[in-house]
């Protein structure tokens, strides 16, 4: 809370330098238009959210981000580079947590490293740090099945970690979570976004989350997806985090993102 | 509790050879042995070693078709699961085999390949093959989406999805396949020695009944049955050995 680096400081200038920008993209399923011609940057070391109503292409967007999807037209560059395929500059977590059920948990976490070829001891090592960093300690050698949602989509975040991507695309991470520990894992990622130096891309419907964990937020609206709006909450950010839920700009913002989503609300 | 399942087990195998010894004694039929006469039978079979010199002839055709099958039948279930084309070629094939009156094609067979061993080895494996190859393609076609975009965010090679992600997560449906089909394999080399030439156990089974022997007979066909079970019993173990956090399920369900 009181270590703000001013280089990622959301409010240390008009424009920061981006980690990943989105240029020009679109994105089509035959005659559907899921993205067109979508701009977007995303400043380095901050966390940006994807929000918007269902079916605005968030999901699309971040899969392309990661490489999963092929844009139809316009390129993703990161770091200077465009990029068509997955690469180890990002990493993914998954809503369904995507869990190997028949491996262990450390297996799990060092799936990333185990693909990159790294050594059984050292990719170990590694995963039970984060692990221990995602506060899952003791459980290296249980299964999936064992544990509870949040607890296995703390091995998701663990296994993105692990693999130090520059990148973190998060689609909808805590939406099959429930309210308690989706709570805490809200405060983790802000702690883990101060820590970590990384870019987080984060998807959300939820606006109150949006708000609560974001740097910057880019409002995305239907048919065919658009950036309609990019805001920037910034004064609550540094007052502690037991305090962002009734400081007045976090409730005029998320009222504000409310009042331009509700005509989409079915 | 590992003591609980093992007194059902029992439990089961007292309820089914009681009805088996009390159908047996009323009796229903002239041709149906008691259960007790049954187990006499084979242990005569035993001690004589009839029985062993007939296994080591049944186990030929069984142990060829069932391990051709399971080698074939998965790798080929795998092509027809990773691809469309492959599927449109090969998928009618052995869903014809698997609804083909086998019994009636047997002639064809014979006439073919002969009545050696290659023959047996075909009637088993068209038993077999049909119901593992399709469980495995379904099985990896069914792969959750998610984990597959997992394995190539994560730089996974497409061998390396293959090996690492779909084969472990299609492996309960395979084994299930397995185990369907080596069970109709057992069938397949007992109907080959009945139909094709009368050798091993199939041997016991119509040589018993031709002298109106039927204790011999149905000891004969109780020693498959046993045998199948301990197999598949087996195959079980070595799934359990290894895909240890399969059998608890999904962790999505």
């Amino acid at each position: 809370m009181s270590q703000t680096d001013a280089a990622t400081a959301p409010s240390s200038g008009p424009a920061p330098d981006s980690a990943v920008s989105v240029r020009n993209v679109s994105k089509n399923y035959g005659p559907v238009e899921a993205l067109k011609n979508l701009s977007l940057e995303f400043p380095r070391g901050e966390l940006t959210s994807l929000l918007g109503p269902s079916g605005c292409g968030k999901t699309t967007l971040l899969k392309i981000i990661a490489g999963l999807l092929q844009p139809s037209a316009g390129e993703i560059v990161i770091d200077g580079n465009t990029v068509t395929a997955p690469g180890p500059d990002r990493a993914f977590v998954f809503q369904d947590f995507a869990l190997l059920p028949w491996a262990s948990v450390i297996r799990n976490v060092a799936f990333g490293l185990e693909l990159r070829g790294v050594a059984r001891s050292e990719r170990e090592a590694i995963a039970e740090k984060y692990i221990a960093n995602v506060g899952l300690s003791g459980f290296e050698n249980s299964y999936p099945h064992q544990l509870s949602g949040g607890m296995r989509q703390r091995v998701g975040l663990a296994r993105a970690l692990s693999v130090d991507a520059q990148v973190l695309l998060l689609d909808e991470p805590f939406s099959a979570v429930d309210e308690q520990n989706r709570r805490k894992f809200q405060e983790d990622l802000l702690e883990l976004v101060r820590n970590e130096n990384k870019t987080f891309i984060f998807v959300t419907h939820s606006i109150e989350e949006a708000v609560y964990v974001s740097d910057q937020i880019a409002i995305l609206l239907p048919r065919p997806s658009r950036v309609s709006e990019i805001i920037r909450p910034s004064g609550f950010r540094n007052k502690g985090i037991e305090n962002i839920r009734r400081d007045p700009e976090y409730l005029d913002i998320v009222d504000e993102i409310w009042a331009s989503l509700r005509s989409y609300a079915e | 509790m590992p003591n609980r399942p093992l007194f059902l087990k029992l439990l089961s195998a007292v309820i089914v050879f009681g009805a088996w010894e009390i159908a047996g004694r009323i009796p229903v039929s002239y041709a149906f042995p008691t259960f007790i006469e049954s187990m006499q039978a084979l242990f005569r079979l035993a001690l004589e070693g009839t029985l062993f010199t007939a296994y080591a002839e049944t186990l030929k055709p069984l142990v060829l078709g069932v391990a051709i099958s399971a080698a074939f039948g998965i790798t080929l279930g795998l092509w027809i699961g990773l691809s469309a084309r492959f599927e449109w070629l090969f998928a009618p094939v052995f869903i014809v085999m698997q609804a083909a009156p086998l019994a009636a094609l047997i002639p064809l067979l014979v006439m073919a390949y002969g009545i050696g061993l290659t023959s047996k080895v075909f009637v088993v494996c068209i038993m077999a093959m049909p119901v593992i190859v399709l469980n495995t393609a379904g099985a990896v076609r069914n792969t959750p989406v998610s984990l597959k975009e997992m394995g190539r965010s994560f730089l996974a090679s497409d061998r390396e999805i293959i090996l690492k992600i779909i084969i472990p997560a299609a492996s309960p449906v395979i084994f299930s396949g397995l185990r369907l089909g080596i069970s109709a394999g057992f069938i397949g080399a007992i109907l080959a020695e009945l139909k094709i030439t009368p050798t091993g156990v199939g041997d016991i089974i119509s040589y018993s009944r031709s002298v109106a022997d039927y204790p011999s007979m149905y000891a004969a066909i109780f020693s498959i049955i046993l045998l199948a079970v301990v197999f598949l019993n087996l195959l079980e173990r070595l799934e359990n050995a290894l895909f240890e956090g399969n059998n608890r399920g999904y962790v999505s369900d």
